[in-house]
């Protein structure tokens, strides 16, 4: 999808799946020089404090690798426990749903490079 | 002292006299609070606790009221201090409807044990002892029945819900009335961030012109609001702050962090309004 990657999220995360999804993530991200990464978490239903991390950790990657990571459809018992956890998840963007987070992708890779990406409208 | 007291057969015989003597002295102290009980129903009270009464003191013992032949007896002190706890008399009032039966029925000792002074010392003291057990009674099941009204209106003051309101397309406000505390806040998060999904809204915007003080915790449980908004993808406001509130939060020391704050409503609105790409602007006069 352009020059973005999309992150589906399907099945309850465990630590090494976790931790395999962050190995893949930024070798892909190197490979496909992607500038924005698109984690949609709307199937998951129970976080821990180490997958809070994760996110926090994938989007700090990704943020060096030069691309701006945004996580959609969090769940409110997601959010609830992150919040109590004190994962705030500063610098990760966040949106409702797919569709947002593409917009926000798309607003967010458009003003700094105009005219880079080809194929926007 | 008990088996050979007098003060049952006097009950029975003076009972009429008694009765009379008692309603006179209790509206006497009740006209100051007149309106809240009706001379009938006082008159009604009166004569069924005694009756009562005297159906307990002709077979119960005198010196313990909570023996099994004075239930009925208790039963209906409870019963009258509850309604009167629901009318709002105070404790004192209510424990009077008992202590104000001492007067008549020292007044009629006197008069029958006139002669005896060591009989009437022990009568009125029984009697005395009797009355005050009775009237500890009253005002203890009373103050029961006040938890009672107090801890219900608390669980329906939870109960009240913290509605959410869809103020334009793809705005929430979540006007907060009255004291947050965890269990609230906790509520109040849950059904702001459902309905944040369920409305896709962007932005959220949260009055707390409802709140009467905000001291850290109540900041705290304002900001992990916010933030577990913002986790869902939507931008949260905070407004009506007063004066007062403001110079508190700051002597806290509270660190609002990055939350955007407005005075008022409105402003807040104008600026969701502005993040929604929208303008408002005035109708066109008529030509």
């Amino acid at each position: 999808m352009g020059d973005c990657l999309l992150v589906t999220i399907q099945v309850d995360m465990h630590d090494r799946l976790a931790l395999a999804l962050q190995e893949d993530l930024t070798e892909r991200i190197s490979a496909t020089g992607a500038h924005g990464v698109l984690i949609d978490i709307s199937s998951l239903e129970i976080v821990d404090s180490f997958i809070g991390r994760m996110f926090a950790n994938i989007a700090a990657m990704a943020r060096v690798l030069d691309a701006v990571t945004v996580v959609v459809g969090m769940q409110p018992a997601v959010a609830i426990t992150l919040v109590e956890l004190g994962l705030s998840l500063p610098g990760v963007r966040t949106a409702l749903n797919v569709e947002r987070g593409i917009a926000l992708l798309r607003s967010s890779l458009d003003v700094p490079e105009t005219g880079d990406v080809s194929g926007v409208s | 002292m008990s088996t050979s007291s007098r003060l049952p057969g006097l009950l029975r015989e003076k009972e009429a006299e008694l009765l009379r003597e008692w309603i006179r002295e209790q509206t006497q102290t009740l006209s100051t609070q007149q309106g809240r009980l009706s001379e009938t129903d006082l008159r009604e009270q009166s004569r069924e606790f005694l009756a009562l009464l005297r159906r307990a003191t002709q077979d119960g013992e005198l010196a313990d009221v909570r023996g099994s032949g004075w239930r009925e007896v208790l039963d209906a002190l409870a019963s009258l201090s509850r309604s009167r706890a629901r009318q709002g008399f105070t404790p004192a009032q209510t424990a009077s409807f008992i202590f104000s039966l001492k007067g008549p029925l020292f007044a009629l000792l006197r008069k029958e044990l006139g002669n005896d002074g060591a009989a009437l010392a022990d009568e009125t003291w029984t009697a005395s002892v009797l009355l005050d057990q009775l009237g500890l009674y009253t005002a203890e099941s009373f103050i029961k029945n006040r938890e009672e009204i107090i801890s219900r209106q608390q669980e329906e003051m939870l109960e009240l819900s913290t509605p959410v309101v869809k103020l334009w397309e793809g705005v929430l406000a979540l006007p907060m009335i009255g004291t947050l505390d965890s269990a609230r806040t906790q509520i109040v998060m849950e059904t702001l961030l459902q309905k944040i999904v369920e409305t896709g809204a962007e932005v959220a915007i949260i009055d707390i012109t409802g709140v009467p003080t905000v001291d850290t915790l109540v900041a705290q449980h304002l900001i992990k609001t916010v933030t577990a908004a913002r986790l869902m993808g939507a931008d949260c406001i905070i407004s009506g702050i007063r004066p007062q509130i403001a110079q508190t939060i700051v002597h806290l020391g509270v660190d609002l962090g990055d939350v955007v704050t407005k005075a008022t409503l409105a402003d807040a609105f104008a600026v969701a309004l502005q993040r929604r790409g929208l303008v408002l602007s005035a109708a066109r006069p008529r030509s």
